[in-house]
């Protein structure tokens, strides 16, 4: 049986990955599919918990991640496609009026 | 107390060596491809690959809608909104080569890899304390127990999903449809300014040939 730290650290190391994208690259989509990343490298480490400590709230959380996802991803393209209709060949720095 | 990293070369070490290598390469490509096309099919490698892991964890409905709710739909909807603003539209790289920005987020990376992992590594055992739960053991029929759960313990949060949804799903559509002033344009997504006109070819026509008949369509660029 493998040991559930294996898997909290492939976790880890799949937010990490994720991280060093979102915060590394310009492109929009490509930014949001660094943020799915991160969200899937949280979601491996509810079940192995769930596993671990045989509690099923584990799972629960993961099905309302997923959804979340899912909402998230559905208005964060919207946006996308909205800032690019208007500004073609936007990327993530160019969208900057509200900066603070 | 076995030591956190003592593998039998079972099955499920087998499994969880091969789902591991596919999720960090797929992850690897996501973060490095050139191309967001090739980026959206690393995510699905990477998302796969989690789905493994979810069976290999017992957790087989949740490795069900992992890869029906996000390799079906949500990498389809990002190839979608890809080929719908221009492949070659929606890259700008020029700013990305920037090498202290580059060694800033690469760092964050490592440095969020290594906080979350280290605890892990360092020292003797699993690392992962507390008590079992005294209810809702992952025995016997697990997708019964995830729905009793779900619509017991979280009904009040999966309420709150549905108005979420309902709320997304109106937010694309304000956030995407044009007001009814504004035309609807069939150029939308114009081209960005035209890059360098390439030296034209000699191809050898003599004047007046074919090659002045009929100029090039700027159309066919698109």
């Amino acid at each position: 049986m493998v040991q559930p730290t294996s898997y909290l650290v492939l976790a880890a190391l799949l937010f990490g990955i994720g991280t060093a994208g979102l915060l590394v690259r310009r492109n929009p989509l490509v930014m949001f599919m660094c943020v799915e990343l991160m969200l899937n490298a949280v979601n491996l480490t509810f079940v192995a918990f769930s596993r671990q400590l045989g509690d099923v709230a584990g799972q629960s959380i993961v099905f309302f991640v997923l959804v979340v996802a899912a909402a998230e991803v559905v208005v964060g393209l919207g946006l996308i496609v909205a800032v690019l209709r208007r500004r073609p060949s936007a990327d993530a720095d160019d969208v900057s009026l509200m900066r603070g | 107390m076995t030591g956190a990293f003592t593998f039998d070369f079972g099955v499920e070490t087998v499994t969880f060596f091969l789902a591991a290598f596919i999720c960090v390469g797929g992850a690897l490509g996501v973060v490095m491809s050139r191309n967001p096309v090739h980026s959206a099919l690393s995510l699905v490698a990477t998302l796969f690959g989690v789905a493994v892991l979810f069976i290999a964890q017992e957790a087989y409905f949740l490795a069900a809608i992992q890869v029906i709710v996000y390799a079906g739909a949500i990498v389809v909807l990002f190839l979608f909104v890809i080929m719908l603003l221009g492949v070659d539209r929606v890259e700008s790289f020029a700013r990305e080569r920037q090498p202290i920005g580059l060694a800033v987020g690469v760092g964050a990376g490592i440095a969020v890899s290594a906080l979350a992992a280290l605890p892990l590594l360092v020292g003797e055992g699993s690392r992962i304390t507390g008590e079992p739960a005294v209810t809702g053991a992952l025995t016997g029929d697990e997708l019964a127990r995830l729905g009793r759960s779900i619509f017991t313990d979280y009904v009040f949060a999966f309420e709150l999903t549905s108005a979420l949804l309902v709320i997304a799903v109106v937010g694309a559509v304000v956030l995407s449809r044009r007001t009814r002033e504004e035309p609807i344009d069939l150029d939308e997504f114009p081209a960005p300014p035209e890059p360098e006109p390439e030296p034209e070819l000699d191809l050898g026509f003599p004047e007046g040939g074919p090659a002045d008949a009929e100029p090039v369509d700027a159309e066919v660029e698109r």
